[in-house]
């Protein structure tokens, strides 16, 4: 083994020592940016630094998909192989970027100048295909693979309305033209149990998948006694066919803060944090910025201040409390619940954590009254909502339209089907979702309408499949996902997320066995009764829904 | 402070901040186990204990969860004999249980099948005989999480094991998979004195296994440093 020279090291992680294990993170980050891996003298070093036993530095990042205990290239291509993209032929450019370059996915070159790998979603279904090629996308590769867009991945930004994506489209909106935070002045002026009122009257649920009122969790957060209360940004946005966040919190910054600063006020907290997920790197600077103009504008500062934690390719961090666990330099295993985040939450802190487009509209919320707010939507889904849709559409892009568009209105927003084919398939709410049909097109995209239907809002993805899609692909998919994703906490999804694929692996290659109907309903209902967190609860939804509405698929070939 | 709630039809009275394991458990009705021991931190990680409470979406791990007032609790519902059997069948398409004796009559009396999952990949691994004192078979490891937890906070402080991994692909393991000499491991033992599987076992039971008598075991130089001579 080659001398590895820890000069350089000390430097980059010196300002994560005071932070002890919740460094931990942010320094293998700064290493990994060194070394380009992380070899056994480095992992020894941090933990040394940040007094972390070995091996918990160790199954940290063991834990992670972007941490590397081997060596690999210098560059490291990142092709999304996820529902969206695979409509577009990822599979073929995943292949002919390594038969380009000699290698297998998963393989470095001799050299190690380049590592290819396929990914889970990246977060850009809109533009698809995409890869991530270090810190930057490349989107819409073309057919044969020779043309691309390179940086940032561009916003594609519609709708019936403009209100939560009003600064949406143009690239990064500077807090200047942002103005104010307005309703972060008006929040002040009503005082903060006015302010959570006002939000409890709004009706507002979150927009993250787990559909919970964001007052409530504001008024327990509230009343929680604590040393420090913190309010978290999940910016992990992770859930295939999601795109939504990636468009705000690249586009207007300064709305995702002022909501931050608007709960801070409301419950009290005197630290946040923005936790984004390893795969928007190119937001990170953006981010950044933005957080140092509203330092500077006064907005942040001593009575709050808000910090960027950069995730490391893990779906789980985006369950609340594994979230928390990453924060703290642990691996992303969730905890189990109660106690709930409001009281014992990061740190074991009362906590108020939301996902960005719910932190999106509390300067509308506060603005202009939760009557002004309640003009849109429906009497249990109100506001303004964010559809992320993709796949055989004509125009795929972020819409926004307000709660109660039906599926139809949105797919005819969309431009309907690509290619003048007929709808097959439309997967609502990602890979935690489920699959809806022509018939279920009348339906309006409420929280209500929809569980009435029995169908899940989830995250705001629609993921459209036209009628030369073979279904067991999506699945097979889906299973492969959940199976690369699960933590391994628990046991009904750490083995059942491994069964489900090993059964839907079978059905995508025609070799259904006796019994696999039964087998995987039964490995289905188990994750979902018995799983510790939404990950495993959900991890068969989508395929439970396919089952329901071709059965034929999962029958035995004569 | 006690609070009464009804199990299985049966009005049953608990401590506050009793669990409903040990509430069951003392009035006779059985749950089994397979990751809680009274000497780590329940973490509600095997799910086997699970149980149906009235008003809930998911089922309860039953380690875990608090009696309290007016509760109504089902140990045995369908739903529950469902996830309990599958569990077993996807533990036994996974691990080698042939030391896990408990796991074993679970099975039985689940009516849980050995063979329900056919083509399955298993974890697997080799054994890892590197110190005096035990040796480690991750072959029959059931993730009970437990001798990670006594090496830790749970008893012993010192930190010398952790996860790899993730996922069906978890294994326990070491800094860079290190040696345990090579590890801050004391060699206290508590991790194989909590072991469910035979995963980790004494190095000399390990030996006798294999046929070595007392005597050649006595000869073999496990490390054991001779005492000198006074």
């Amino acid at each position: 083994m080659s001398e590895i020279n820890l000069t350089p090291l000390k430097p980059a992680i010196e300002k994560y020592i005071p932070l002890g294990r919740s460094g931990l993170l942010p320094a293998l980050h700064a290493a990994q940016k060194i070394y380009n891996w992380l070899p056994e003298e480095v992992a020894s070093e941090i933990a040394k630094s940040l007094r972390v036993p070995l091996a918990d530095v160790h199954g940290v990042i063991e834990f992670y998909s972007m941490y590397y205990n081997k060596p690999v290239g210098k560059k490291i291509i990142r092709v999304c192989t996820d529902q969206a993209c695979a409509l577009k032929n990822a599979d073929g450019l995943l292949h002919h970027l390594c038969a380009h370059h000699g290698i297998e996915p998963h393989q470095t070159t001799e050299d190690l100048s380049l590592t290819i790998e396929p990914s889970p979603c990246l977060g850009i279904c809109e533009q698809a295909p995409v890869a991530l090629v270090d810190d930057q996308a490349e989107t819409n590769i073309s057919t044969d693979f020779h043309t691309y867009e390179v940086g940032t991945p561009r916003s594609i930004v519609d709708g019936t309305l403009r209100i939560l994506t009003a600064n949406c489209g143009n690239g990064p909106t500077s807090l200047e033209k942002y103005g104010k935070y307005a309703g972060l002045e008006k929040a002040q002026a009503l005082g903060r149990l006015e302010v959570i009122e006002e939000v409890k009257a709004s009706g507002l649920i979150g927009r993250g998948g787990a559909a919970f009122p964001t007052g409530i969790k504001g008024e327990g957060a509230e009343r929680a006694i604590g040393d420090q209360k913190y309010v978290v940004c999940n910016a992990d946005e992770s859930e295939p066919g999601t795109f939504k966040d990636r468009v705000l919190l690249n586009d207007d910054p300064h709305r995702v803060i002022e909501g931050m600063c608007i709960t801070a006020y409301a419950v009290g907290a005197t630290k946040g944090y923005i936790y984004i997920r390893g795969e928007y790197p190119y937001i990170v600077p953006v981010l950044e910025h933005a957080l140092s103009e509203a330092r500077e504008a006064g907005y942040l500062g001593e009575h709050f201040d808000i910090e960027i934690r950069v995730g490391a390719g893990a779906y789980i961090c985006g369950e609340e409390t594994a979230l928390f666990e990453s924060i703290e330099g642990k691996r992303g295993f969730p905890r189990v619940k109660p106690p709930f985040p409001t009281t014992f939450g990061l740190f074991g802190e009362p906590t108020v954590i939301n996902n960005v487009e719910t932190l999106c509209n509390l300067p509308l919320i506060i603005s202009e009254g939760a009557q002004g707010y309640r003009k849109f939507g429906t009497e249990k889904s109100p506001g303004p909502k964010l559809f992320c849709v993709s796949g055989d559409v004509a125009k795929p892009g972020l819409y926004e339209v307000s709660f109660g568009a039906t599926m139809r209105e949105l797919l005819d927003l969309a431009g309907g089907v690509a290619n003048g084919r007929k709808l097959k398939a439309v997967l609502l709410g990602g890979a935690a979702g489920a699959f809806a049909t022509e018939e279920h097109l009348d339906i309006k995209l409420t929280f209500e309408d929809l569980r009435a239907a029995g169908l899940p809002l989830g995250s705001g993805v629609v993921l459209v499949y036209d009628e030369t899609r073979d279904m067991r692909d999506a699945l097979h998919r889906i299973g492969h996902f959940f199976a690369h994703e699960s933590c391994g906490k628990c046991y009904p999804c750490q083995m059942g997320t491994q069964r489900q694929m090993e059964i839907l692996n079978r059905v995508a290659g025609g070799r259904v066995l006796e019994g696999d109907f039964v087998r995987l309903q039964d490995v289905g209902w188990t994750m979902t009764d018995a799983s510790i967190c939404g990950l495993g609860q959900t991890a068969a939804s989508a395929v439970l829904s396919a089952m329901k509405l071709w059965p034929e698929l999962f029958e035995v070939k004569s | 402070m006690t609070v009464t709630f009804l199990m299985d039809g049966k009005e049953v009275t608990a401590q506050d901040g009793q669990t409903l394991l040990d509430v069951a458990r003392e009035n006779g009705i059985e749950i089994p186990t397979i990751c809680f021991h009274e000497a780590t931190t329940a973490n509600a990680v095997c799910r086997i204990c699970v149980v149906e409470v009235e008003g809930m979406r998911t089922l309860q791990p039953s380690c875990i969860v608090k009696a309290a007032t007016n509760m109504k609790v089902q140990t045995r519902s369908e739903k529950v004999v469902r996830a309990r059997k599958t569990i077993l069948e996807m533990l036994s398409a996974t691990m080698d249980l042939s030391e896990a004796a408990d796991i074993q009559a679970m099975m039985k009396e689940y009516g849980a099948r050995d063979e329900r999952f056919p083509d399955a990949v298993r974890r697997e691994s080799d054994i890892k005989d590197d110190n005096p004192m035990y040796i480690r078979d991750y072959s029959k490891c059931l993730l009970c999480w437990r001798c990670v937890q006594v090496c830790a906070d749970d008893a012993q402080f010192t930190y010398a094991i952790n996860f790899e991994g993730r996922g069906y692909e978890t294994q326990i393991g070491t800094f860079f998979d290190k040696a345990i000499p090579q590890t801050t491991c004391v060699l206290c033992g508590q991790c194989v004195g909590v072991c469910p599987t035979g995963a980790l076992k004494p190095k000399r039971e390990f030996l006798l296994e294999k046929g070595k008598t007392p005597a050649e075991i006595s000869v073999m130089n496990t490390g054991r440093k001779q005492r000198k001579p006074r």
